[in-house]
């Protein structure tokens, strides 16, 4: 399952990156690797980008580039969300 | 105290034999750094562009306890990997640049994702300073940071700041001063673990006599070549059999193939950051509570009301702009031109018995061409205005968020759909807009749309036609006017999208800052500094190019004033050029002096034309242009003069934005092209449609 497959209000943790190169690292670079919480607060008006949630601040992020965040664990209480990491 | 310090910074200065101080001043995008820098420079501050690279960096000179310090306003960024032109620029000027110390800032209400680009700045080597910014918003939380401890476990000085309280920059400077000598430990502690630690060491041994030409430490340089950077490979020259060593000692930790050690160490990094942060940082907010951000969020980006909020502030920003508001400043400042500076300089001019031509140059030329410039300042003022409130308040990012999927399908951000529905009111303001936009192609591309949204300029000359041509259907013509612009900038979008501004699209990750409250110090420093650009770039092609436009028009082959215009330079190239338009319908040189008078703005060719064609004066005008244009020679002129090439005060912001002469021919060439095209495709295929159904009718 991937991050792009979530639905609003859902909360998971990341499992895997896919992908390479600028992409890849660019998400890297916003905290999101391996063990990461991300809560995925809504989608945009027309469907697309998502507003994620992780790291105690809000991202967005296309769907298409959402599909390489390979993700485990879903919970549908978004009870501690915030907390610093995962790992 | 005082005076312990600056002779210590003597004996630096003295033994560095500089006469100024370099620092670096690093940090996220949102973490509060251009405010810092206005804070730390004021007014003496330049924006200059790097070499080869469209980034802009800014520099300010200021004086502390007298030290000159050049503070480097550096783009922000989020990591130092090589992925964006931004990175690179921030990397090079690091590595090769003379940096006596980095102020790194960070927003301490985000600290976790701020401190991932501070470790990797702390790896560096250089004596760093880690400014926590926006405290109050922390404390306000009822967050809590242990800025002890941070100090301790990270190594580094630190300092607490709350970016909109003046009396903390002296000691903030104080203690950059006492940090000068002070380099920061490349080895973090336990940033990674011993396997790793190792292979880094010996990497460190391969590179150690490679890496003298670089300012910056072993251990950086050493991680970049674990990472594979390949930017850092190329520009340390290494040999081959170092890179096969430095492969060897690479996949020694890794027997597995396709190990993403980049990955590797950005895990590292973060896990390091986590333990810190678990250890100074107490969080009070529990996830149930809702932030103000949170509130606002969910009415702004909701599912149904977002657009109609978006829509509504976009209108309100237009009709600020270019409405009763801004027309009201802008019919002042012509008024000022017109009446009080043209009147009196005339007046002078008349007094110290300048020759009729020299007056001309004066009042024609260059006060015409300043007054533009002064005119427009108004719009542009407010539209600067509105758009950083927009930027400061955290909002054009959420725009961003609800237009990208529509503005995605033409290979814009979302972003885009600001300038570009500013671009009905005039282009000007509209082009110089396109900065907030930060991807150089977005940019390109929004800028050779927006000349086709129609300024607001335009209308009178519609309102001319379609008075005489079309007084029943006004409202539907301009409509289908309007109209037709969209549609070919939508068109232009595709075109260059998939030939000459071809390309990977860049990934759309955008964090989403808190919304703050504007203030009005960095609210007026913005746009001051827009405008100065604005006025020092924009006027003086736009002063240059007026008086030009002025000797065409004035001016005869011999060199002699004209009486009347029909007989200048402009009116010869109006009738060499007029046969061009016969597939569209024009071919009357008259309609093409209006034409190239447009140049200067589109309503002189509503002046233009009224002068030309008024031949017979018992006739008005309206009665005059049936003589010379039929209805749909008419439609298809009104379609020429909405894509043709933009006034000189637009070409000037083109030129200005588009920064190469190269793109500035390509959006003027391609406009002529355009407006020519459609203007013949409109004439012939109306003429035969008429035609066709005129048979079929007798």
């Amino acid at each position: 399952m991937t991050l792009n497959n979530l639905k609003p209000g859902q909360k998971c943790k990341v499992l895997k990156l896919h992908g390479k190169g600028k992409l890849k690292y660019r998400i890297v670079d916003m905290g999101i690797i391996p063990g990461t919480e991300v809560l995925l607060k809504r989608m945009a008006p027309f469907g697309d980008p998502m507003q994620i949630s992780l790291r105690g601040y809000e991202l967005s992020i296309r769907k298409s580039d959402a599909k390489n965040i390979e993700i485990t664990d879903i919970e549908r209480k978004p009870d501690d969300a915030k907390r610093c990491c995962g790992a | 105290m005082m005076q312990k310090d600056v002779a210590a910074l003597n004996k630096t200065l003295g033994a560095i034999k500089k006469k100024y101080l370099n620092f670096a001043l690093i940090g996220n995008p949102n973490s509060g750094k251009t405010t810092l820098f206005n804070q730390l420079t004021g007014k003496h501050q330049y924006v200059g562009n790097w070499p080869g690279v469209t980034v802009e960096k800014k520099e300010g000179l200021l004086v502390f306890k007298n030290t000159q310090i050049n503070i480097i306003d550096l783009p922000g960024i989020y990591s130092l990997s090589p992925y964006s032109s931004e990175e690179i620029v921030t990397r090079n000027c690091l590595l090769y640049e003379d940096i006596d110390l980095i102020i790194n800032i960070i927003d301490s209400t985000n600290i976790e994702r701020n401190l991932y680009l501070t470790t990797q700045l702390i790896e560096l080597g250089k004596p760093i300073v880690v400014i926590l910014n926006m405290t109050d918003l922390l404390h306000k939380k009822g967050d809590k940071i242990d800025y002890a401890l941070l100090k301790k476990l990270l190594g580094v000085p630190i300092f607490p700041l709350s970016a909109n309280k003046h009396d903390k920059i002296e000691p903030m400077l104080d203690l950059t001063i006492q940090s000068l000598n002070r380099k920061s430990n490349a080895n973090i502690h336990n940033l990674y673990p011993k396997e790793i630690n190792i292979v880094l060491n010996n990497i460190e041994d391969i590179i150690r006599n490679k890496a003298n030409r670089s300012n910056v430490s072993l251990r950086w340089l050493a991680v970049k070549l674990f990472c594979e950077d390949e930017l850092i490979l190329k520009q340390l020259h290494l040999t081959d059999d170092e890179v096969s060593k430095i492969n060897y000692y690479r996949n020694s930790i890794s027997p597995i193939k396709n190990v993403d050690r980049q990955m590797v160490v950005a895990e590292c990094r973060y896990n390091y950051i986590c333990k810190i942060c678990s250890q100074t940082v107490q969080k009070h907010l529990s996830n149930e509570q809702m932030t103000l951000t949170d509130k606002i969020d969910k009415i702004v980006t909701n599912k149904f009301l977002a657009v109609p909020v978006f829509l509504a502030l976009m209108l309100l920003i237009f009709y600020i702009t270019f409405g009763p508001i801004g027309n009201f400043f802008k019919d002042c400042a012509e008024y000022f031109i017109e009446h009080i500076l043209a009147k009196s300089v005339e007046n002078l001019l008349a007094i110290l018995g300048a020759s009729y031509w020299a007056k001309s140059l004066v009042v024609d030329g260059i006060i015409k061409g300043v007054g533009a410039v002064i005119s427009f300042f108004p719009q542009i003022t407010i539209l600067f205005t509105l758009l950083s409130i927009l930027e400061d308040s955290g909002y054009m990012a959420r725009a961003a968020f609800i237009m990208d999927k529509l503005l995605r399908k033409i290979g814009l951000s979302g972003k885009a759909f600001v300038p570009l529905l500013m671009g009905f009111g005039c282009s000007v303001p509209a082009i110089l807009g396109t900065r907030i936009l930060e991807s150089e192609k977005d940019k390109k591309l929004t800028i050779l749309m927006i000349p086709f949204m129609s300024c607001s300029a335009k209308m009178p000359v519609y309102s001319m036609f379609v008075s005489a041509f079309f007084p029943h259907n006004q409202v539907f013509i301009i409509s289908s006017i309007y109209i037709l612009g969209i549609i070919v900038a939508i068109f232009t979008a595709f075109l260059f999208k998939n030939t000459i501004l071809k390309g990977q699209e860049a990934p759309f990750i955008m964090e989403l800052p808190e919304y703050k409250f504007p203030t009005f110090r960095n609210l007026s420093l913005h746009v001051w500094e827009r405008l100065k650009d604005f006025l020092i770039k924009a006027g003086t092609v736009l002063v240059c190019a007026t008086v030009i436009i002025w000797f065409l028009q004035s001016f005869d082959f011999s060199l002699h004033m004209v009486k009347n215009q029909n007989e200048s330079i402009l009116a010869w190239f109006g009738m060499k050029l007029a046969p061009l338009f016969t597939l569209c319908g024009f071919n009357d040189w008259k309609a093409c002096v209006s034409l190239l008078s447009g140049l200067i703005a589109k309503e002189s060719v509503v002046s233009t034309s009224a002068v030309l064609y008024n031949t017979a004066a018992e006739l008005s005008l309206s009665e005059n242009l049936q003589l010379h244009f039929s209805a749909i020679s008419a439609f298809a002129f009104m379609v020429f003069i909405l894509l043709y090439t933009p006034c000189i005060a637009a070409l000037s912001a083109i030129r200005k934005e588009m920064k190469s002469p190269l793109w500035t021919s390509i959006a003027i060439v391609y406009q002529l092209v355009a407006a020519w095209f459609c203007s013949a495709f409109v004439f012939q295929f109306c003429t035969l449609f008429f035609n066709l159904l005129g048979v079929r009718i007798l």
